[in-house]
């Protein structure tokens, strides 16, 4: 029967649902100073997922300070950081599996590390330079490896949602037991594709994860301003899907609802969403400047939840670590992305030759014609364009 | 007079009419009390209320498709579709509907109260997402003007015109100059035509046209030139649809050949239209082909922006070799 999916209450006087009648209860497992709520159920983890985690963790917040520093001093052009949303990530991706499909917005970069992406090859793609996986086409922080089944970020948002769902299609017809995981932010789930990519993941029985950062700001724009709804959850329930809201500060919390949300895409191919509540504490972008649209207080105010040192208090309850384990792995780090840096830098920009390449599988003879041009353009004016004119 | 960049006109532009018309609207996403990512429409909600002057959600298709209900319906919105780049999820809504709302209901119906602004163009390390010039795509559909300002004093005029135009604009603003670009301009309300070409310099030798950030480029070029004993007439199109044909066939039958400049990829792009029709209305005046100096036909690329760019060498090579031919 074509209209099966619906419910079957009946009333026989004009009544609405109350907009505030869905309530949406938020997953939270650990408290603010380590300890876990008294009934809260764990999810699975253990000593060695624990440090993994914590690693990326600190990697992640080095890596963000010190490239924020880069930007500052003209060594990169741009730059995005994770900051106060490495819970979100990395509870996330550490539920999956490493053939789980990735496909990101870009403020992400730490799922990259969980799956083992070098410090090398942030520096790589963030200096465009040779080495580059993407051959220094797309702006820094445009990450994507195919060896760690992450795709290639792309910068118009939320066109990777609808792909999500063709790449959980894919997954479940070639009969792999994995998903796709799609991230975007709050701001990103008002675009059309959002509602396009759940509604066909939704219909055709996709086993992929949706996951919302819901971190309060996209750009300068409040969520206030974003969607007058009860947040991105009840999108997911309005598309007859599997719902769950989380505090994204709560790498536990993030933990177990993406380890079941896993569980449940790939025993029922189902899709899941997941909306993780929490806080963008850096600037949007190195472009940008947050003073001018929210205050100090608020910002500070969230500092006080920062989801690394709830982690790491948890961490040491555990006996899992310690405050020096901490500061030998912030030093470790530090060392360590200063010496790729040191690298990046002098390696040389891709040749000119790369320009006409992959744009289709081969150059076709007018890309090469319009190439040899440009060379023999380039000789003779040498001084115009002094990154390629010596290596023709 | 006062010295203003780009930004400055713009938001003088619109602090100007929507103080003289109650109905107009402008929104988008961060426009609201942050002013833009370029802070293009700063100060307007401070001014005019949050009614008038709003952040609206994430998504370009909601904007046009909202703006066009809107001017629809009697109003004047200017909406802001944060880069040119991300204009392509409002595609459906602006050729499809804004484009033929008057065509389609025989003119009961028309959104000629709509004004779309968007920064477009590189040449700011933006990478292939930041950096497109798609004027191309626009200037094909009919029932929609594509409005380029090259300077402060242009982007002022010609967006008042744009507004108070009858039909639906694009009105693309090249962003590598929005501070770049400082001009005189004057405070008081004033407009520049639509549909007009403007010559710029006067020339014999051949004609040279561009549109926005890329006249300043080809107005290099033709320093380059005069340096090389060669008369260049600078155009300036403004309005790319509909164009001024008149204008440009007039300086071609003068001068005999003309190059022409813009920094969207070659094939497909607009100069291949101006071409065919400037060697349909002054074949028998051309001295040498008409040139083309383009973006190259791949994406626009983050490291080799500098070489990809149509740049005043290139333009020069090109005057050089259409005079020689
Ligand atoms: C289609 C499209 N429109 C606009 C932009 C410009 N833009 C880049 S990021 C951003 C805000 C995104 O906010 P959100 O999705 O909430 O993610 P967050 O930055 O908060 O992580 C905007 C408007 C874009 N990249 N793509």
């Amino acid at each position: 029967m074509s209209q099966s999916n619906f419910s079957e209450a009946v009333i026989h006087r004009a009544t609405f649902i109350e907009r505030d009648s869905l309530t949406i209860p938020i997953l939270k497992i650990l408290q603010a100073d380590g300890t876990t709520y008294e009934d809260a159920v764990l999810p699975q983890i253990d000593q060695q997922l624990s440090q993994r985690i914590f690693d990326a963790c600190i990697f992640t917040r080095v890596l963000d300070e010190r490239m924020l520093a880069a930007q500052r001093q003209g060594r990169i052009s741009f730059y995005m950081t994770c900051t106060g949303e490495e819970a979100a990530v990395l509870g996330s991706v550490a539920a999956l599996d490493d053939g789980d499909v990735i496909l990101a917005q870009y403020r992400e970069h730490a799922a990259l590390r969980y799956r083992g992406f070098s410090t090398q090859q942030y520096m790589d793609q963030l200096f465009s330079n040779e080495q580059d996986l993407g051959k220094g086409r797309q702006m820094p922080i445009h990450y994507g490896i195919n060896a760690l089944n992450f795709q290639t970020i792309s910068s118009p948002l939320a066109t990777q949602i609808p792909q999500a769902s063709g790449v959980g299609y894919s997954l479940k017809l070639q009969q792999k037991p994995n998903v796709a995981i799609c991230y975007f932010g709050e701001g990103a789930a008002s675009e059309g594709d959002f509602h396009a990519g759940l509604n066909m993941a939704s219909v055709h029985k996709v086993p992929v994860i949706f996951f919302c950062r819901n971190n309060g700001y996209a750009i300068s724009t409040p969520t206030e301003e974003q969607y007058a709804g009860n947040g991105i959850a009840s999108r997911g329930l309005g598309y007859g899907m599997h719902t769950i809201r989380v505090d994204g500060n709560d790498m536990l919390a993030v933990l177990a609802a993406t380890q079941q949300a896993r569980a449940y895409a790939v025993k029922h191919s189902a899709p899941v969403l997941i909306e993780a509540m929490t806080y963008r504490l850096g600037a949007h972008s190195s472009s940008d400047d947050p003073s001018g649209y929210r205050s100090k207080d608020e910002e500070a105010k969230w500092q006080q939840h920062d989801p690394v040192k709830r982690f790491k208090l948890w961490l040491i309850k555990e006996g899992w670590t310690t405050e020096a384990d901490e500061q030998a792995l912030y030093s470790k780090y530090r060392d360590e992305v200063l010496a790729a840096v040191k690298v990046a830098e002098k390696v040389p920009s891709p040749k000119i030759d790369l320009l006409i390449e992959d744009v289709y599988d081969q150059p076709p003879p007018r890309l090469k014609q319009q190439l040899e041009e440009l060379k023999q353009h380039i000789a003779k004016y040498p001084k115009a364009y002094p990154k390629t004119a010596g290596r023709l | 007079m006062a010295k203003m960049n780009m930004l400055q006109a713009i938001n003088q532009a619109l602090t100007l009419e929507m103080e003289r018309n109650d109905r107009m609207l402008v929104f988008g996403e961060d426009v609201g009390h942050f002013g833009g990512v370029f802070r293009a429409t700063s100060g307007l909600q401070d001014k005019f209320g949050k009614d008038r002057c709003f952040n609206t959600p994430l998504t370009e298709q909601g904007i046009a498709g909202f703006a066009n209900g809107l001017a629809s319906n009697g109003m004047t919105p200017v909406a802001e579709i944060q880069f040119a780049d991300y204009i392509f999820p409002a595609f459906d809504q602006i050729v499809n509907e804004a484009a033929k709302f008057r065509f389609r209901s025989g003119n009961q119906f028309n959104v000629g109260g709509l004004t779309i602004r968007t920064p477009y163009g590189g040449g700011i390390a933006g990478g292939h997402y930041h950096s497109q010039s798609p004027e191309a795509y626009f200037t094909q559909v009919a029932g929609l003007k594509v409005v380029v300002p090259r300077n402060a004093y242009q982007a002022k005029g010609l967006l008042l015109a744009s507004i108070r135009d009858n039909n639906p604009v694009v009105f693309f603003e090249p962003k590598r100059l929005y501070r770049a670009s400082v001009n005189d301009v004057p405070e008081e309300d004033y407009e520049i035509p639509l549909g007009q070409a403007e010559v710029i310099q006067d020339g014999t030798d051949v004609t040279v046209l561009a549109w926005g950030a890329q006249v300043e480029v080809v107005q290099k070029a033709c320093d380059m030139a005069k340096e090389a004993g060669i008369s260049c007439e600078l155009i300036d199109l403004r309005t790319l649809a509909p164009w001024d044909v008149e204008a440009v066939a007039k300086s071609v039958i003068k001068t005999g050949r003309l190059v022409i400049n813009h920094e969207a990829p070659l094939t497909g792009g607009f100069a291949g239209e101006i071409a065919a029709t400037i060697q349909q209305e002054c074949f028998l005046y051309l001295e040498s082909p008409i040139m083309r100096v383009c973006g190259l036909d791949t994406p626009y690329p983050l490291v080799h922006e500098k070489e990809y760019m149509p740049d005043a060498f290139k333009t020069f090579e090109a005057i050089k070799a259409s005079v020689n031919y």
